[in-house]
């Protein structure tokens, strides 16, 4: 039960804002729950399954660098395909330092980081963190090389090898951290296991897109600001499309600090994309557009954290949703038969 | 799970459905002894917290107060100072006061409850009358024990105490407050109490999300926690549909209930069930507990309590069954519990697939904002 301050003050409820059920809420979009208004009974409150102990922002910080990196290794091994140096350059540096960046983060949270190589022990599939840890570690080696050979200037043959081995291995870095989230029991990642990765990926791309408008000329960041823009503009509608389809879980993205995170990353990523269109031709509005796309990405990723923190700790979005799967299914088995832990009861007993 | 194509290929239920043997799936062969685990029955818990107690002694489980002046933090929400299962908490005595009209009472003093209050009191069968947390606090209403309070503050017991004390609405009611089932008294006090523990589920989320292969099922069909092996991930704490499992901040470990793995190696029974003085917590073969279960259940609906239902013993549900299994009271909810946990590897498979599908999407998004591009 002993957590640092933060998770404490989550769990047993300092925060009630996070925890209470609301009253009346979604104003006007309540036809679209996905579960009718519903009162439900708790023990005293509180939340019944744990929330997450990931640290932030670390975790945050390293989704955000994990979909940096994936994308950028992308665009740096085309731009080195298509003879953009200063996208390449830039790109490539990304991908290391992203990588390189969310493995110090990745280590950081642990909370025994001195074991951080019994990650190696096994492959597992089952456990979305195992895979992941078996795409970065290869990832980060690649995209370690390229930029050593682009820095350096030594071995320039092998660092284009290695950058499309890195490009090869990148996307499934920015999209498997959607699965590591949506593969646990807070119900508003997991009922999001659809969305969640295009989201993560987009929002990759917003970020690889955004700095590579930041860091490479004018003339070679056309590509940047394409894939920058379509990041942004599917990110856009996927965040949408997710909160339509969440239904009452997606409550946890209309309050409290989510909310704010939320809303701050759809304004810079609608800055930032309007922006790459009109001004990526001028160095500083590039720069600036690109600075917009990567705050809007890693608004994104901090926004889903918190809210996945405020739906562990609501216990309505655990019982809630829950009566109201055992609701369907006793409809559609149709009555007459008990549910099996009632097998001597009447039904009309609840 | 033995092979990791057909654990992804839904053909097997490694990750979700009816297993009936966890142990026999996770790779132990031929000679090893049957599935064991608990069967709570809550129906003669007397919340002494014998199980707590003992479980600490024999674990060596910590103290769960992080300072000296949190060690005798109190909830201020009913006798539970526990509050939950956790990383020191391996047994976790749930207390519930659960107080209600009473419906003869109400009946005689109706008029004056909905009149004078304005509200229509809920009288009837339990669950109606116990709407925690979403009620609002109002003025003179009846209000259970098992509502938070709305500011987040503690919650006032002597608020729960009958307005006119034990002279009784109907004048004739001697007994106090907290007398169980007080027949002449506005209310009907009811307690329950319940002892949680580990699930040891047949499909475990914190096993299969387990980076480190810390985790891991015992030849009993038991989940333990390998404590040389974790590293402190916390990725197990949010995978626990039940919320069991959690890091301990002082040597960075997940913990959780063994089921007494090394008593079991020894023949013994677990801690919390040989301390166990009423025989709520029963430890024994699965299948024989099952049994025990089902007769006694039987035995409670004959006596005409109906609302006894088992939690965890269909093998069928979404965590294919657990190890740990109860007699409740209530609604699972009522006591912490949620009323349908699903395993999340179930939807792993296609979460697998949809990262695969966006991966190759975005590699080709990136490509394509090449196509044509000027220079």
């Amino acid at each position: 039960m002993t957590h640092d301050a933060n998770t404490e003050m989550d769990r047993f409820g300092v925060d009630r804002d996070q925890v209470k059920p609301r009253r009346k809420r979604r104003g006007g979009r309540g036809e679209d729950l996905m579960v009718p208004e519903a009162e439900f009974r708790s023990y005293y409150g509180r939340p019944i399954i744990k929330a997450p102990v990931w640290k932030n922002p670390d975790v945050p910080l390293y989704l955000f660098l994990g979909g940096l990196a994936g994308s950028s290794s992308v665009l740096a091994a085309m731009a080195s395909a298509t003879d953009r140096p200063t996208l390449r350059r830039a790109s490539r540096l990304a991908a290391a330092g992203g990588a390189v960046g969310g493995t110090v983060f990745l280590v950081h949270d642990l909370h025994r980081p001195q074991r951080f190589l019994h990650m190696l022990r096994v492959f597992k599939p089952t456990s979305p963190l195992s895979v992941g840890t078996w795409i970065l570690s290869p990832f980060a080696t690649f995209a370690g090389l390229t930029a050593a050979t682009e820095v350096t200037g030594w071995f320039r043959r092998t660092g284009n090898v290695t950058g499309v081995a890195a490009a090869v291995v990148g996307p499934a870095l920015a999209t498997y951290t959607a699965v590591l989230f949506s593969n646990t029991a807070v119900p508003t990642w997991h009922e999001a296991h659809r969305h969640l990765p295009v989201l993560f990926g987009s929002s990759a791309a917003a970020a690889g897109g955004g700095f590579g408008l930041v860091f490479a000329s004018v003339a070679d960041n056309a590509p940047a600001a394409r894939l920058a823009v379509t990041g942004a503009v599917v990110e856009l509608a996927t965040e949408r499309t997710m909160e339509h389809d969440l239904g009452m879980l997606a409550d946890v993205y209309e309050k409290g600090r989510a909310k704010t995170l939320m809303t701050a990353s759809k304004a810079c990523l609608v800055a930032g994309a309007v922006g790459a269109v009109v001004g990526r031709r001028k160095r500083w509005s590039a720069a600036l557009s690109g600075l917009a796309l990567l705050a809007g990405s890693a608004l994104t990723r901090f926004g889903v954290f918190d809210a996945g923190i405020a739906s562990a700790n609501d216990p309505a979005h655990i019982v809630v949703p829950q009566r109201e799967r055992i609701r369907r299914r006793e409809e559609s088995t149709r009555a007459g038969s008990t549910p099996p832990d009632r097998r001597y009861a009447p039904s009309a007993g609840s | 799970m033995t092979n990791v194509f057909d654990a992804f290929s839904g053909a097997s239920t490694s990750l979700y459905g009816e297993l009936p043997n966890p142990a026999e799936d996770a790779g132990f062969d031929g000679e090893r002894p049957k599935r064991v685990g608990f069967f709570t029955d809550t129906s003669v818990c007397i919340g002494c917290k014998a199980c707590e107690v003992a479980c600490k002694e024999w674990n060596l489980v910590p103290d769960d107060g992080s300072d000296a002046s949190d060690l005798y933090r109190l909830t201020g929400m009913s006798y539970d100072n526990t509050g939950d299962l956790g990383a020191s908490t391996w047994r976790h005595v749930a207390f519930i006061e659960d107080v209600r009209p009473h419906s003869g009472a109400s009946a005689a003093t109706g008029d004056r409850a909905s009149t004078a209050t304005g509200v229509e009191v809920t009288t009837g069968h339990l669950p109606s009358a116990l709407p925690a947390v979403s009620g609002g606090p109002v003025p003179g209403a009846p209000r259970d024990a098992a509502t938070a309070p709305p500011d987040g503050g503690t919650v006032d017991l002597l608020a729960l105490l009958p307005d006119d004390g034990a002279s009784g609405a109907t004048g004739n009611g001697a007994q106090g407050a907290h007398g169980q089932q007080t027949p002449d008294d506005e209310r009907d006090v009811r307690w329950l109490m319940s002892s949680d523990v580990c699930k040891h589920c047949t499909h475990a989320g914190c096993l299969d999300n387990c980076p480190t292969g810390a985790l891991f099922r015992t030849e009993f069909g038991t989940v333990v926690v390998q404590d040389d092996i974790c590293n402190g991930c916390g990725y197990c704490v949010p995978s626990c549909p039940y919320g069991v499992i959690d890091v301990r901040e002082s040597d960075g470990g997940a913990h959780k209930c063994t089921l007494c793995y090394d008593r079991l190696g020894s023949g013994l029974e677990p801690a919390c069930a040989k301390a166990c003085p009423t025989n709520s917590i029963q430890f024994g073969d699965l299948d024989e507990l099952q049994a025990t279960a089902d007769a006694r259940l039987a035995e409670l609906h004959g006596r005409g309590v109906e609302e006894a239902r088992l939690y965890g013993r269909d093998p069928d549900d979404g965590v294919g069954g657990d190890g740990a299994f109860f007699l409740l009271l209530d609604e699972p909810e009522v006591y912490g519990l949620p009323p349908d946990p699903i395993v999340t590897t179930r939807d792993l498979p296609e979460m697998w697939r949809n990262a695969a599908l966006t991966a190759l999407g975005l590699g080709v998004a990136a490509v394509a904002s090449f196509w044509r591009a000027r220079k």
